[in-house]
């Protein structure tokens, strides 16, 4: 839709030219956010697609997403053959609730800077391990998991004016074997709950990664052979009930419900039983 | 800023926030649609560079040197693509809004993708067909029969309007560029009730580019009512232009007028209103109790007929003697039952352009299902002389009963009453929710019993709806719920009793279905229940007690007008087929089916009138004028069918004027199934009588008897002689006069139709989902007289129920505020969502209806959410009553029930019990990842990137 508070357009080629930041500054990216809802307290976009930061570079280490990379961009992804953990990428691509459509010009980092809980490129991201780099305006980088970038619905450990500049998918991550868990209340919908589980070949060790359900995503590692019963203990400890989201794509008692449905379908498949 | 627009070159520079789509459309491609203006919709699907994309979202700076292609410049001029062939060959549409942006996407597709349309479509959202026709569009299927003389009826006729649609050359009512427009945006109400105490306008007033504001001390305080319709005293007058009480959260207090939109919207900002914020009450049952929150605290005045309980409607009537009737029964069962507000969601949002020509008179162009009643309303409001004001569509884009209300025209001749020029008001779709209309919630409580044999011995319905702030259509919303649903079985003891009651919520209105979709989810869940007490098959239950020919009204006990038990026939037949999806594998999945049936009365509850008009032209083809109302009904196909059937003549040899107050003669508009019934009516009885006409006059020229002609492709015919139209025209004196005729149609009795859905369900025990596996409607609609276009309604109406029944709700919190006011948050079905659905056809007849037609065009959707309902009951052995069951709202209701659930709560408990067991030990087992040092992450490899 028209943005009519918006009075200022930048479109810089490299971050360094935004020297100072105000209040109604925002970064466009796919802008397929910005632009489906009234930004009234928005007044300046800054164009990051001067930037021209190479969409992905596979590495010895691992796959570096620029946070420019274009959800259909990591669709059409061709990973090494022994990425076993790579096919997690077109399905995390088709659990938007968006139409391709839309994901021909929206971003990963601009997903992963919208912090919603049915966030498919964190849900994603988080469970390969992955590892955001952050630029403020005074030059200064930091590192941290994608697991720990996303605070809450909606909410981010980004200050403002900082610049979620990659993410970083490690090797062993990209390695591992996984199983993936999704509900919507309607076909090809919103995500109600979205979970991942990976496992590794080398020590059996699951990582389980809760998202949409919950505001912020949740994570636990689990030696080889853990139970049920464990699992559930383990939800039970880390998600407070009111940490389960309340909106009309699902009720927090269903969320929660599918949390450990899922939960346990992961455990059960990633240990080579029958579920 | 330069691009390339459809092969040409522009050159204009766009607002710094602006988006593509209204960039286009300033640019003349008016194809580019809004449904929505945030992604969800893809109406106004464009290509950037080759690429699909949502023309809503994209950035228009970024359209500098970059190649656009819209629907207008999908095909070289004059040419069509194939998929625009295609879809003029399956008719994939009905309204039309969605088309351009289901084509630009159609267009798109590889092979390889029409493998996979759910993925494909899921961001193209259609509410008039069901996708159906859009699948067949997009395999190649052609529908569409050719148009031959003689055999109008009966054929396959498209849309008059179909090649300009696909070509992208139709206007909706936004779709035309004028000059010097000023722009309408409101300040709505923050609170659901409370009394305007003062508007500081001077910070608004002083922004350059306003040019007028107007609260409820600058218009007449003349009272109406929104809702049209032709019996005034149906809705009794209870709003104000502008008021100085407000009693829903979103009703306008300030209307703006602005150079631009994004001023007006600025001005709203910057006004300020003190309010006396009044206490409000959002359940009918709290409002109807003593001491509630008063609505209308004027009494008498308000026109309602328990002011101090709320209730603008009470009725109350037995047949029989409903206790005795309960007293002779073996079984009794009582349940109660709760629908949901959902919304319309007709494509195109509520909004209308006024201004002044030269002569003086106001020219309204709108979206609106009642044109002249539009007219009748302003005039009255203005005080002004209804010749003095036009009112007219072109395209409408859907309706469902939402545009049968006065929304958005008054504000705009207000604008052009007060400042002279041009003004235009369109509703975003977040307006829709906060402040259109959509279905009443009722709560509802069935009381039936029957003998041991099944015979029904009483029926006993207690039903009450929340109209919410304002009464548009709420009392005969109510009098239909109340009605045929009752009146679909047999039984000698009936009750019902209806409140239709206020409530802070926003008002309600008329909604496809009218009232009936709502009661007959109670009675229609209810006689499963009772069958299952009573051990009866509920399908035999049904053949028991459903009405029978010699009782259905307008029957007469032939069975050439009846059809409801071929219909159910019908029905049983498919669902025993083993047609349709297997269950899917796995034991968490339970399989199950269910019906329900429904009687429609075929003609609006009240009063109701239409005109047509019919001559022949010089050049010997027909004009008809009729003031029915085109928005995705296919009413205006159907009155052109009906004319050249009658006439002999192609169907496109009848040109067809409606919707216009200038062009088209009176009419009461086009709902409650009036587009065929009465408006079909009319049209059949010009032709006729203009039929006899020229016959009579050809018998004269030729000199042949009157009882020997025929009219036959363009021709009056007599055995060896015969003479064209364009000739006798020539020949016949005053032919302008004798071939010109007009007729009145009133609203009759119509035999009734009869409707039957069946669904085979899964259920999955495990996550609560709910999959249709198959899906069976038959109607009983007469002489059907396009396949096609009834097939389309029929579709479009089980979709429409899927949606209510499965997922669609507006949310609303205790302070009155929608919660979901964007179709991101409140999901239509898309084509993932709808299964197909085999259809059938009883074989008969309506004396009553033109050309022997029942009408149809609304009540698909009456039996959709029943029918789930107990195929859903019979998968998995719960009754749920409370709409809408999407998987989350089913856990709920069953994590309350008390059963004893494999899939669910037990094994969980189970479990449960062991995890609490958990040693010190094994939780140490249990590390978070939360708390997994960062450290794990090789550093270096990230400096390098
Ligand atoms: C129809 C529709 C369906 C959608 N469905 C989903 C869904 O299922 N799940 C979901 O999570 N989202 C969904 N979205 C929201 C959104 O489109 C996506 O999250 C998308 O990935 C955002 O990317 P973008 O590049 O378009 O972001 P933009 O709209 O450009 O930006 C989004 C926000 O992130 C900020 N931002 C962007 N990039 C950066 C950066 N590099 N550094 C710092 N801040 C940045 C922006 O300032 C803005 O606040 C949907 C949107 C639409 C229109
Ligand atoms: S108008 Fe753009 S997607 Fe609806
Ligand atoms: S035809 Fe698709 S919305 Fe009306």
């Amino acid at each position: 839709m028209d943005l009519h508070t918006i009075t200022t357009v930048r479109r810089p080629r490299c971050p360094e030219e935004v020297e100072t930041w105000a209040d109604g500054h925002a970064w466009l990216a796919g802008g397929t956010w910005l632009f489906s809802e009234p930004q009234v307290h928005t007044d300046t976009l800054i164009d990051l697609e001067g930037f021209g930061w190479q969409p992905l570079q596979v590495t010895p280490e691992g796959l570096k997403i620029a946070a420019t990379c274009r959800v259909v961009q990591l669709d059409q992804f061709q990973a090494p053959p022994e990425w076993s953990a790579a096919p997690l990428i077109p399905i995390c691509c088709r659990s938007f609730l968006a139409s391709y459509k839309i994901w021909n010009e929206a971003t990963v980092g601009g997903n992963l800077a919208m912090s919603l809980p049915a966030g498919p490129m964190i849900a994603l991201t988080a469970a390969l391990e992955g590892t955001c780099t952050l630029w403020s305006r005074d030059g200064a980088k930091r590192h941290v998991p994608v697991a720990q970038f996303v605070t809450g619905d909606n909410q981010n450990i980004l200050q403002p004016g900082e610049l979620l500049r990659s993410v970083f998918l490690p090797q062993a991550a990209l390695e591992k074997t996984f199983a993936f868990r999704r509900f919507t209340l309607t076909h090809q919908g919103r995500s109600e709950a979205l979970l991942i589980g990976t496992r590794d070949p080398g020590d059996g060790e699951i990582l389980l990664t809760v998202t949409a359900a919950t505001l912020r995503p949740y994570q636990f590692r689990f030696a080889a052979g853990v139970t049920s019963a464990q699992v559930r203990g383990a939800l039970d400890a880390a998600i407070a009930d009111d940490m389960y989201l309340d909106d009309t794509h699902g009720s927090p008692r269903h969320r929660k419900h599918l949390t450990y449905l899922f939960a346990e379908q992961i455990r059960a498949e990633l240990s080579g039983e029958h579920s | 800023m330069k691009l390339r627009v459809n092969g040409q070159e522009f050159d204009r520079e766009p607002a710094p926030g602006q988006c593509l789509r209204t960039y286009l459309r300033d640019l003349g491609w008016f194809a580019v649609r809004k449904g929505c203006d945030a992604g969800d919709c893809g109406a106004c699907t464009v290509w950037f560079d080759g690429r699909p994309v949502h023309s809503c979202l994209v950035p228009a700076f970024r359209a500098e040197n970059r190649e656009v292609t819209t629907l207008e410049g999908l095909a070289p001029d004059g040419q069509l693509h194939p998929m625009q062939e295609s879809f003029l060959q399956a008719q994939a549409f009905q309204c039309g809004f969605c088309t351009s942006g289901m084509i630009m996407t159609c267009a798109s597709l590889g092979e390889e993708d029409k493998q996979d349309l759910p993925f494909r479509l899921k961001g193209n959202l259609c509410r008039c067909t069901g996708y159906r026709a859009i699948e067949d569009a997009v395999r190649g299927r052609a529908v569409v029969d050719e148009d031959v003389a003689g055999r109008a009826c009966g054929s396959n006729i498209g849309s008059t309007f179909a090649t300009g649609l696909v070509r992208g050359r139709e206007h909706y009512t936004m779709d035309c560029a004028i000059d010097n427009l000023l722009h309408v945006k409101v300040v709505r109400s923050p609170h659901a009730h409370a009394k305007v105490l003062r508007i500081r306008q001077d910070a608004a007033k002083a922004l350059p580019g306003v040019r007028l504001i107007v609260t409820w001390e600058d218009v007449p305080r003349k009272p109406f009512t929104t809702a049209t319709h032709d019996e005034y005293h149906c809705n009794p007058d209870d709003t104000y232009l502008l008021d100085n009480v407000v009693r829903f959260r979103g009703q306008r207090v300030v209307a703006v007028y602005a150079d631009s939109e994004a001023i007006a919207e600025e001005a709203c900002r910057l006004i300020e209103i003190d309010y006396e914020v009044l206490p409000a009450v959002f359940d009918p049952e709290e409002a109807m109790q003593p001491g509630a929150p008063q609505l209308f605290p004027e009494g008498a005045a308000a026109r309602i007929d328990d002011p101090a309980r709320n209730i603008f409607k009470h009725t109350e009537s037995e047949i029989g003697d409903v206790a005795r009737g309960f007293e002779e029964a073996d079984e009794v069962y009582e349940g109660e039952y709760f629908t949901q507000r959902v919304q319309h969601v007709h494509l195109e949002t509520h909004g209308s352009i006024a201004w002044k020509s030269d002569d003086g008179r106001i020219h309204v162009r709108t979206d609106t299902q009642t044109p002249h009643l539009i007219q009748e309303k302003l005039a009255y409001l203005f005080s002004l002389d209804p010749k003095s004001l036009h009112v007219f569509s072109e395209r409408v884009g859907g309706g469902f009963g939402a545009k049968q209300e006065m929304l958005t025209e008054d504000l705009c001749v207000l604008g052009v009453l007060k400042t002279g020029r041009p003004t235009k008001w369109e509703w975003t779709r977040g307006e829709e929710f906060i402040a259109g209309p959509g279905r009443h919630p009722y709560q509802m409580r069935v009381k039936l019993g029957a003998r041991r044999d099944g015979t029904l011995t009483a029926i006993e319905l207690r039903a009450v709806s929340n109209t919410g702030a304002y009464r548009n259509h709420g009392g005969e919303v109510l009098a239909a719920a109340l009605r045929s649903p009752v009146e679909t079985y047999r039984c000698p003891n009936k009750k019902g009793a209806g409140y239709a009651v206020h409530t802070n919520a926003i008002p309600a209105g008329a909604f496809r279905g009218f009232g009936r979709t709502q009661t007959t989810f109670a009675i229609e869940s209810a006689i499963d229940e009772l069958a299952e007490k009573l051990g009866i098959d509920p399908i035999e239950m049904r053949r028991i007690n459903m009405l029978r020919e010699d009782r259905a009204p307008g029957a007469e006990g032939s069975t050439k007008i009846y059809g409801a038990d071929q219909c159910v026939d019908f029905v049983e037949q498919a669902l025993n087929s083993g047609r349709g999806e297997p269950k899917p594998a796995g034991d968490m999945w339970r399989e199950g089916r269910g019906i329900a049936i429904h009687f429609h009365e075929s003609s609006p509850p009240s009063q109701h009138r239409s005109q047509a008009d019919l001559f022949l032209g010089p050049n010997g083809t027909f004009h008809l004028a009729n003031g029915l109302a085109e928005f995705g009904n296919g009413s205006m196909n159907a009155i052109r069918q009906i004319a050249a059937q009658v006439l002999g003549v192609r169907a496109a040899d009848v040109e067809t004027v409606v919707a216009d107050t200038d062009r088209t003669p009176y009419d009461a508009g086009t709902f409650a199934c009036a587009g065929t019934s009465v408006s079909g009516k009319a049209v059949e009885l010009a032709a006729r009588a203009l039929k006899d006409r020229l016959i009579a006059a050809a018998a004269r020229r030729l000199g042949c008897p009157v009882a020997d002609g025929k009219l036959i492709d363009g021709h009056v015919v007599f055995a060896g002689q015969s003479i064209g139209f364009a000739e006798l025209y020539r020949q016949t004196p005053q032919a302008d006069q004798e071939f010109h005729v007009t007729r009145l149609a009133v609203a009759t009795p119509n035999s009734p139709a009869f409707l039957v859905q069946g669904f085979r369900v899964a259920v999955n025990t495990d996550t609560c989902e709910i999959r249709i596996l198959q899906s069976v409607h038959a109607v009983d609609a007469g002489t059907v007289l396009n396949p096609m276009q009834l097939a389309g309604q029929i579709e479009g109406g089980i979709a429409h129920g899927i949606g209510t029944t499965l997922f669609e709700r507006v949310v609303i919190d205790e302070e009155g505020e929608v919660l979901n006011a964007t179709l991101r948050n409140y999901r239509i079905p898309a084509f993932a969502d709808i299964p197909r659905s085999e259809i059938y056809y009883a074989d008969t007849r309506d004396p009553a209806g033109p050309m022997g037609a029942k009408a149809m065009g609304e009540a698909p959707i009456i039996p959709i959410s029943a029918a789930l309902g107990n195929a859903v009951k019979d998968a998995i052995g719960v009754r749920l009553s409370s709409l809408p069951f999407s998987a989350d709202r089913v856990y709920e209701a069953l994590y309350d029930s008390e059963l004893d659930w494999p899939g669910l709560n037990k094994r969980w408990t189970a479990e449960l019990d062991q995890a609490e067991q958990l040693t010190e030990l094994q939780r140490d087992n249990v590390r978070h990842a939360d708390e997994a040092p960062s450290e794990d992450v090789p550093n270096e490899a990230l400096e390098k990137s």
